[in-house]
Formats: C-alpha cells, structure tokens, sequence
C-alpha cells in the first residue's frame, strides 16, 4: 500500500484463541482459532471492508483491534502506537482515537439513559469540557447525524432503527476519532434505511478524513462503501485487494463462490453459478492445510497439507491460494 | 427416492389438469385491536396463485408481509389481531368459514410454511425424524416405522448427507443452513398445493443461502408446489421469482412480472427501494465507483391508526393533496402490471 503518512490502523499477524475448557477440572486443550495470523493497514481516510460468513472471525477481529478481547499475539498499532503494549489507562487514552459501531441497534444502546446522554457518555468517561461545553458538542453531534436536537430527551426506544443507528454513530464520534469500527453497522435495518446509514457514514468520512475498518457480509454494501477489501475465512484473510480489482477479478476460490452466491437484483441476468457445497468447518479444529479445502472445488492434494501463504498476485492484490502460487502458474 | 418423486407428480398432475387458481385471497384484512387503536397490518390484499407459480411478496419489516402468511394459515395470534373481512380459498373453498378442526387438516397438510428463524422454528426436544414425521402420521396417518422411512427419504430430498445418521439426531446438532434443509423437509411431508416460504434464507450465509433457494425452487419444479417467498431481499426476488407484489404499510402498492418490476417499477415506492440497493458491479463488467446511493426519505411508518391515504405519501416526491386524502385505486397498465399510485403517469 503507497501512503505517505503512517497507516491510522496498522495490524500484523493479529491471531485471538479462545480456549475452550470441558469441566472444571480437566481442561482440555482445544481452542478456537478465532482469529490466525491477520495482517492489514487501513490508511487515513479509507475504508477497509471486511467480509466473510458467520463465525469466521470477523466480529472477533473487530473487537481484538481495540483491545475489547485481549490479542492472543501480534502486533496492532493505531496511529503508529502498538496498543497491545499499553496499561489499561493508557489504553482508554488510547480509544479516543478509535471507536466502535455495533451492529444491532437495538440491544446497543443503554434503554433507561436519553440519547443526549448516551451521545455525551464519552465524554463523561473521557472527562471532556464541562457541562455547557459537552451539551454544545453533543447538540453538535446530534446535527452532524441528521437527528434533531429536539429529540436529545428522548429514549432509544422512541427511536426507529436507522436513528438508533445515528445515535450509535455520534457517540462513536464523539471524542473526535481517527478510526471507526463498524461491525456489521447496516446490517439490522431495512434497505431505505440501510442507503440514509450508508450516505452518512461515507459524508462523515469526506468530511472529516476518518478511516473505516467496515465488517458486513452484505458484499454489494461493502463495494459499495470500501477502497480496499479483505475477504476472511475461518479466522484468516485469503484474499486482500482493492475493492475494482476484487470484485472483477476474484482469485481465491472462496471469493469466487461468494460473488457467485449473492442474489443480484436483475432477472435477466442469468449467470453460470459456481456453488460452494457444504457448511463452513467447525473454528474448532479447522481443517488442515488451506481452511477452505473441504468446499474448494479446485482441491489438490498440496492444499490439505500445506496453508497457503498470502502472495501478491497483481500489484496491491493478495491472495492465499495454492492455485495462485508462481510455481503452478 | 425416485417412487418418491413419482408419487408427488402424480399428486400434481390432478390438480394441474383443472388451470383454476389453487389459492385465491380476495380484500384480505387482518387488523390488530392494540390500546393505541387499530394496527391495519394487512389491509385490502389480494393475490392469486395457480399450481407451479412463483410469486414472490416483498416489503420492508413491518409491512404486513409476514402477516399476510400468517393469515392464509389463520395463524393470526387472537387477540389482539383477527382476520377482519376478505376471503382465502384454497381450491373455491374458503377457509375463513371453516372450523378449527377443518383447518388443522389444511395446515402442514395443503398449504404448509417455512418459516424465517431455523434456529428457533424447531424443537430442540425432538428428533428429526420425529418432527418430520408429526405431520404424516397426523394427516396420512402413516405408522411411526413408515413414518421414519419417510422422513429419512425426505431428507434424502432436501440432499442432506447421511440422512439415516441425521433422522436420528436432534436441531442442535446440525447446522443452519441443514435446518432449514430440514424445515423444507417437514414443509414438502405432505405434498403441499401451496408453500409459504417466510424469510427463508435471511438468516443464513449467502453461500448458504444459494444453496438453499436454488433447493426450493429444485423442487418446486419437480414437484408443481405453488411457492409464496416472502423476502425484504430484491435480488432474491430477481433469482426466484416470477411474479411479484411489493408492499407497503399492509397494502399491496404494486404487482407485476419479475422482468417488469426491475425494468419498469411504476410505484414511487418500487422505483426508491431499487434504487436504494447497493449493486454488485462485478457481473457488469464496469470498474466499481462510488457514488451516493438513494435515500427514501423518512421511516417506515407504524402502522397505528393511519388515515385513509396513501401511506406512501410522507416519504414520497410526488405526492399532493390528493395522495393524502385518499388511498389511490389500482391502475392496470397491462393485464399483469397492476400499481396503485395517483400520479402513475407523471411518475413513470
């Protein structure tokens, strides 16, 4: 990736392992390979999108880069600084510069607090301004989202979703941060609702150069909002690229059978399908070698042994593929 | 498997011979008395449906798309809702007017459901053989042995891999994707005339999704079921469907074929949800850019005491006095193309 400035984000060979004890007092050694080795920058005012089914670790991945589950190992560094070395207080600091947006708008904000409140909490724990001061910047939040000030009295419930949404979007934005975390931000509301969220969330970028770390496993979405996106399969990336050459040239059989699989609005276009059979593995125990071989319908003997390596195919384009690897080709 | 199959044609072919409609829902109205005053959640629908169609409903949450299925099997939770006026008859006989019992036969039997949750639509206490296996030994009163061999030919049918293993087994023990697998199943046990399909593949992966939509419509054509996919998802619609009603607010504002929908969507409605759908542009061929998408303006309305008007109207650009005062009337541009909009020809 060609940046001048330090990546905002900046995460290498990330892996979370969840270790699972049968029992109290035998426990047993299986783990889940939540998150295995996932490397990725995100440079100042782009937007990564991370795709991927449920359970392969995107949700995980989410939480591990801002220390909300504790990295197993690796390296991630926001804005130059290697978090996963700082104390706990020094990591609240720390989260100023990155803030997180759930996906289910309505279990995720707190239904006795106001919207005003909810809106200046961080504030609060961030010892901001005083009073006068965080009602200003709150007023001034609820503004930038499209809410009226007149609703900052009231609570989550008298709110639809997408507007429950733009308050989770104006606390994500209220210390003034580089980074945002979307996990799966668009994905509870309905498609009219869903393109307001999409419009907000890509002008607040424009407007204020933030860099979006974007999960969804909507992939018309996350075409539509991302620069780059990383394609992740049972806890690692196996294709990385900028969104143009990723959606036209998919080179990992799994993004291939993703793009195949999404239903396209357009009776007429009848299209060769290529499905993938079967559900994805276990995370507990995942297969050996390349994860994706118990579906891959380009199996070779090579890929249930050995894991693929991440290699660059085209310029800026990454895939783990045996079938990719310069020594067949 | 094959006498399986043979068995289900046979069972279609009588009821392809008469071209009538299997399922005719006329005015359906299916309100809910609540403490702020009446939620019209289906109001005025009407489709038809002839054996082998594949008509797709389609709408945002609380639309009154779920309800509408709900209401053909009379499953409305009473109270607070009830069937207000309208008729549903499934071969000329109209099951409003029939009794409890009446319609238990009906239910799983001739018409049948899958519904959205696969996670929470089974229960966890019972094998699958033995969920499958309910509806037949209710309504063809098979024993429990010829039930299980049923069941697992079904599952068979529903390509489930080791069918005999997993008959035994329990819905915690599969995955999603292999219980709405075994949901078609329970739902394709008695040969239906009619499958209502609520949402069935929302709560699935997408690779997950194919896999399961292109199964119901396999089947669907090898077994002359009348589908009705409910789905808020518009390129689900494009893939599966061959007519569609799009609603809004428990009102049906457009129907038309599936070609004409996406190539000539005459309701303001219609026409704001395709464009407010991110496109793949990968099949097209064209570099990606990104550009804003369309906004509907506003939210969905709760449907509490709506005024007589269009509902349409708060969120759209044409509207006027008119479309405020009163719902419009159904235009017919052609015999399949019905849109009920005041202002068709300055819209389109």
């Amino acid at each position: 990736m060609v940046s001048n400035e330090a990546p905002v984000l900046d995460v290498s060979n990330l892996k979370k392992h969840f270790s699972i004890g049968k029992g109290i007092f035998h426990k047993s050694n299986e783990k889940v390979y939540a998150v295995d080795g996932v490397s990725f920058s995100i440079p100042k005012g782009q937007t990564l999108g991370l795709v991927g089914e449920s359970g392969c670790g995107k949700s995980t991945l989410a939480r591990a880069v801002i220390r909300l589950v504790e990295p197993t190992s690796g390296e991630v560094r926001i804005m130059g600084r290697n978090i996963l070395e700082l104390s706990k207080s020094e990591m609240r600091d720390c989260r100023r510069q990155a803030q997180i947006i759930f996906q289910d708008p309505f279990s995720s904000l707190n239904p006795r607090m106001t919207a005003g409140d909810i809106v200046a909490e961080p504030l609060i724990v961030h010892n901001i301004g005083s009073r006068i001061q965080r009602l200003e910047r709150v007023a001034e939040l609820f503004d930038l989202v499209g809410l009226r000030a007149a609703q900052l009295s009231s609570l989550p419930h008298q709110f639809s979703g997408g507007q429950r949404q733009r308050i989770g979007i104006a606390r994500a934005l209220a210390l003034g941060p580089q980074l945002i975390i979307g996990d799966e931000p668009v994905s509870a509301l309905d498609v009219s609702i869903q393109a307001q969220v999409i419009n907000l969330m890509m002008d607040l970028q424009e407007k204020k150069q933030l860099s979006y770390l974007f999960i969804a496993h909507d992939l018309a979405v996350v075409e539509h909002i991302s620069h780059r996106v990383a394609v992740m399969y049972l806890g690692r990336i196996v294709e990385h690229s900028d969104k143009n050459s990723l959606f036209s040239r998919p080179q990992h059989p799994y993004t291939e059978a993703l793009l195949s699989a999404v239903p396209v609005p357009n009776p007429k276009l009848k299209r060769h399908r290529r499905l993938v059979q079967g559900d994805v593995p276990s995370p507990i125990n995942p297969p050996a070698g390349c994860h994706f071989h118990t579906r891959c319908p380009y199996l070779t003997e090579q890929c249930r042994v050995d894991v693929p390596p991440l290699i660059e195919v085209e310029q800026g384009h990454w895939v783990a593929c045996h079938l990719r690897s310069p020594k067949l080709n | 498997m094959e006498k399986l199959i043979n068995e289900f044609s046979n069972h279609i072919h009588v009821s392809n011979l008469a071209e009538a409609a299997v399922l005719e829902v006329e005015n359906l109205k299916t309100y809910f008395f609540v403490k702020q005053g009446v939620v019209k959640a289906v109001d005025d629908f009407s489709f038809s449906l002839k054996s082998g169609d594949k008509l797709a409903i389609v709408g945002e949450s609380g639309c009154g798309k779920s309800m509408t299925a709900l209401s053909v099997l009379r499953l409305v939770p009473n109270p607070p809702g009830r069937i207000v006026s309208g008729s549903i008859k499934l071969d000329g006989k109209d099951l409003l007017q029939m009794s409890e019992s009446e319609m238990r036969n009906i239910r799983g039997n001739r018409i049948s459901m899958i519904f959205q949750e696969p996670m929470t639509s089974l229960n966890p206490v019972l094998s699958i053989a033995q969920q499958i296996g309910e509806a037949l030994i209710l309504h063809q009163k098979l024993s429990d042995k010829d039930a299980f061999d049923r069941s697992v030919e079904l599952l068979k049918l529903v390509k489930i891999p080791e069918p005999l293993r997993r008959a035994r087994e329990y819905p915690h023990q599969l995955s999603g994707g292999m219980r709405q697998r075994v949901m078609t199943a329970m739902a394709l046990a008695c040969n239906p005339q009619v499958l209502l399909a609520d949402e069935p593949t929302t709560a699935l992966d997408v690779t997950i999704q194919a896999q399961i939509l292109d199964l119901i419509m396999e089947l669907q054509d090898r077994l002359g079921t009348a589908v009705v996919l409910i789905t808020h998802d518009l390129g689900v619609v494009a893939e599966t469907s061959e007519r569609v009603i799009v609603m809004y607010g428990g009102k049906k504002v457009e129907e038309a074929n599936v070609n004409d929908i996406f190539a000539m969507p005459l309701h303001p409605y219609t026409q704001g949800l395709l464009a407010a759908v991110p496109k793949l542009t990968t099949l097209s061929g064209k570099e990606s850019y990104s550009k804003r998408l369309q906004e509907i303006p506003g939210i969905v309305p709760a449907l509490v005491n709506l005024p007589d008007a269009c509902t349409f109207a708060p969120r759209c650009a044409f509207a006027t006095d008119i479309c405020r005062h009163e719902y419009p009337p159904y235009t017919n541009i052609s015999s399949s193309h019905k849109v009920a909009c005041w202002h068709v020809a300055k819209v389109c």
